[in-house]
């Protein structure tokens, strides 16, 4: 049995021409450059959203129960004119930024201590195990003992519902950062604060900003709940305290008023706030898609 | 063809030409009688057992081994990531007890460069980390030195948009504007392709006739290991213990596939592999 040869077949050397026959770039058709902003496809969305809602709400055609989206627009429109909704929300963000910034330094203190030595690691361990699963809003009642009616309960109860998330998230995003990166950010002679703000947040920063998120929005929906259940005896409520008024008094239209203002926010500070800061670090620095 | 340390002084050094005035007395670096472990849950696996050997300035000294034989330990215990649990590594008669600027590691791994840091600021960032220049005059020196490996014109790049080879010439650009009393390369290109490792090494040998850099380089390649260094240390496998230090100051790139360089190589091939027949095979 012969093994199969293959055929010599002759060499050849080609010399080319400059490429010419099709443009190298293209720009793309106009609906295409269109598609591709992600506010269009957005905003298309909450279009769709408004319309379903507006055709529900003539179909059930009860006030009480589904206000229609321009009867709910014109009550937000109403109560940002009269200056109400305006000082409603700027009352909440007050108390809602304290609790979260406090939040977030305490997370902070406590992820450094946690990277730095086993102590503070065994401290993280327990203390988030043992908080992050309690619901901040049974904790106000203790807050109110502690507190009394106010600002300083609210404030506890925000800081108890960001810290455990926000600590959780950044120690998981300081433990994922290779290894290498570590010994290089050692070689440069980096210890301590100095190494764990020049080598470890930045690397970690992907983790960080979604536990900032999630701290976000733990914090809103801890406000809101807590100004439900004891804003009527508070005398300078909030957004949520809004909403409880308005139910109280059957103003359907403005209870999802204040609603649609909490969404309005959230959206705001997550295109606004949060996009701008991936786009600027994690997006820039190739961390994240 | 590259010599021994040479006369001429380079402009970007001056720390070192003092040293290589000294080179004739005393090695820059000595590894002596140094044996390093490493930690599993269950037991202390010994990784090398009493290495010496004796760095000079300007050297291209180059530690050479199958895996397992623990060179990568040895660069980062000089490195100072790893303490030694006998004998002692001394930089210019001072023992080595913690990692410093004054060792500049290039790993294998691309991740080493932040990637949160322009190519410039990635440069600048052990400067100022370990306060040896200030903003301005970093700036200056790390543009120099990226000018040195070709990618000035990627000064203002996040590494994320590089490739392979460039991302290590960033990595080596960076330990040369430290200066580094010893340059330590953990197999800078063995994540690289063929075509742009060799150019790389080419690239390193020709910076080294400029700089005169001191440099420590791991690899597992006896073709490498011949081109890079001038001279090469056989280390035997588990636990490493040093088998052979061989003189490579004669071949270059250009002596690939020479008579002599094939020689060298099948007599490295063979002290390597003597023990393990069958592992030669494969």
């Amino acid at each position: 049995m012969s093994a199969a040869v293959p055929p010599i077949r002759p060499e050849y050397e080609r010399t080319l021409e400059p490429f010419t026959e099709v443009p190298l770039e293209r720009t793309l058709p106009l609906p295409a450059r269109i598609w591709a902003q992600a506010g269009v496809r957005k905003g298309l969305i909450l279009i769709v959203i408004a319309v379903l809602w507006e055709l529900a709400a003539r179909w059930q055609d009860n006030d009480l129960l589904l206000p229609t989206f321009t009867a709910t627009a014109r009550a937000l429109f109403e109560g940002l004119a009269s200056g109400e909704l305006i000082e409603k929300v700027r009352i909440s963000l007050a108390v809602l930024l304290q609790g979260y910034l406090t939040g977030v330094l305490l997370a902070f203190a406590l992820t450094t201590l946690a990277v730095s030595t086993q102590i503070g690691r065994d401290l993280l361990d327990t203390l988030t195990s043992m908080f992050n699963p309690l619901p901040a809003i049974a904790l106000l009642p203790l807050a109110l003992l502690w507190f009394g009616l106010g600002r300083g309960s609210l404030v506890f109860v925000l800081i108890h519902s960001v810290l455990w998330p926000l600590a959780l998230n950044t120690y998981a995003g300081f433990q994922g950062v290779p290894e290498t990166l570590r010994m290089a950010g050692r070689n440069y002679g980096l210890k301590g604060l100095r190494y764990v703000l020049q080598i470890l947040v930045p690397a970690a920063l992907p983790s960080i900003l979604s536990g900032l998120k999630i701290g976000w929005a733990f914090a809103w929906r801890t406000l809101i709940a807590a100004e439900l259940v004891f804003g009527a005896s508070s005398g300078k409520g909030g957004l949520g305290w809004y909403i409880f008024q308005n139910r109280n008094e059957l103003y359907t239209d403005r209870v999802f008023a204040g609603l649609a203002m909490v969404v309005l926010i959230g959206l705001l500070v997550e295109s606004l706030g949060f996009k701008t800061l991936e786009r600027l670090t994690v997006r820039r620095w190739g961390q994240q898609r | 063809m590259r010599g021994e340390p040479p006369a001429s002084s380079p402009a970007l050094t001056p720390t070192l030409s003092r040293e290589r005035e000294r080179a004739q007395e005393a090695p820059l670096l000595q590894v002596d009688g140094v044996s390093l472990e490493y930690r599993t849950p269950e037991r202390v696996v010994r990784a090398t057992h009493r290495v010496s050997f004796d760095v000079h300035a300007a050297d291209r000294f180059v530690l050479l081994g199958p895996s397992g034989c623990g060179k990568s330990t040895l660069l980062k215990a000089v490195a100072g990531f790893i303490p030694p649990v006998e004998g002692e590594i001394r930089l210019g008669g001072q023992r080595v007890t913690h990692p410093g600027p004054d060792r500049i590691v290039v790993f294998q791994e691309f991740d080493q460069l932040p990637p949160w840091k322009t190519v410039k600021q990635n440069v600048m960032f052990p400067l100022l980390a370990s306060r040896t220049l200030g903003k301005k005059e970093a700036a200056e020196r790390a543009l120099h030195c990226l000018d040195k490996v070709g990618l000035a014109r990627f000064a203002e790049v996040h590494p994320h948009q590089l490739s392979g080879g460039m991302k290590q010439r960033v990595a080596i650009a960076r330990a040369l504007a430290m200066q580094p009393r010893v340059l330590l390369m953990d197999e800078p290109f063995a994540a690289l392709d063929a075509l742009t490792r060799r150019k790389m090494q080419q690239e390193l040998l020709a910076l080294w006739d400029e700089v005169r850099f001191t440099l420590l380089f791991v690899t597992h390649s006896i073709e490498e290991a011949l081109v890079v260094g001038n001279r090469v240390a056989l280390l035997s496998p588990h636990p490493g213990r040093m088998r052979a230090e061989v003189n490579s100051h004669g071949f270059s790139l250009a002596s690939l596939g020479g008579a002599e360089f094939q020689g060298t190589a099948q007599r490295i091939h063979d002290m390597l592999f003597e023990e393990e027949p069958e592992e030669a095979a494969a």
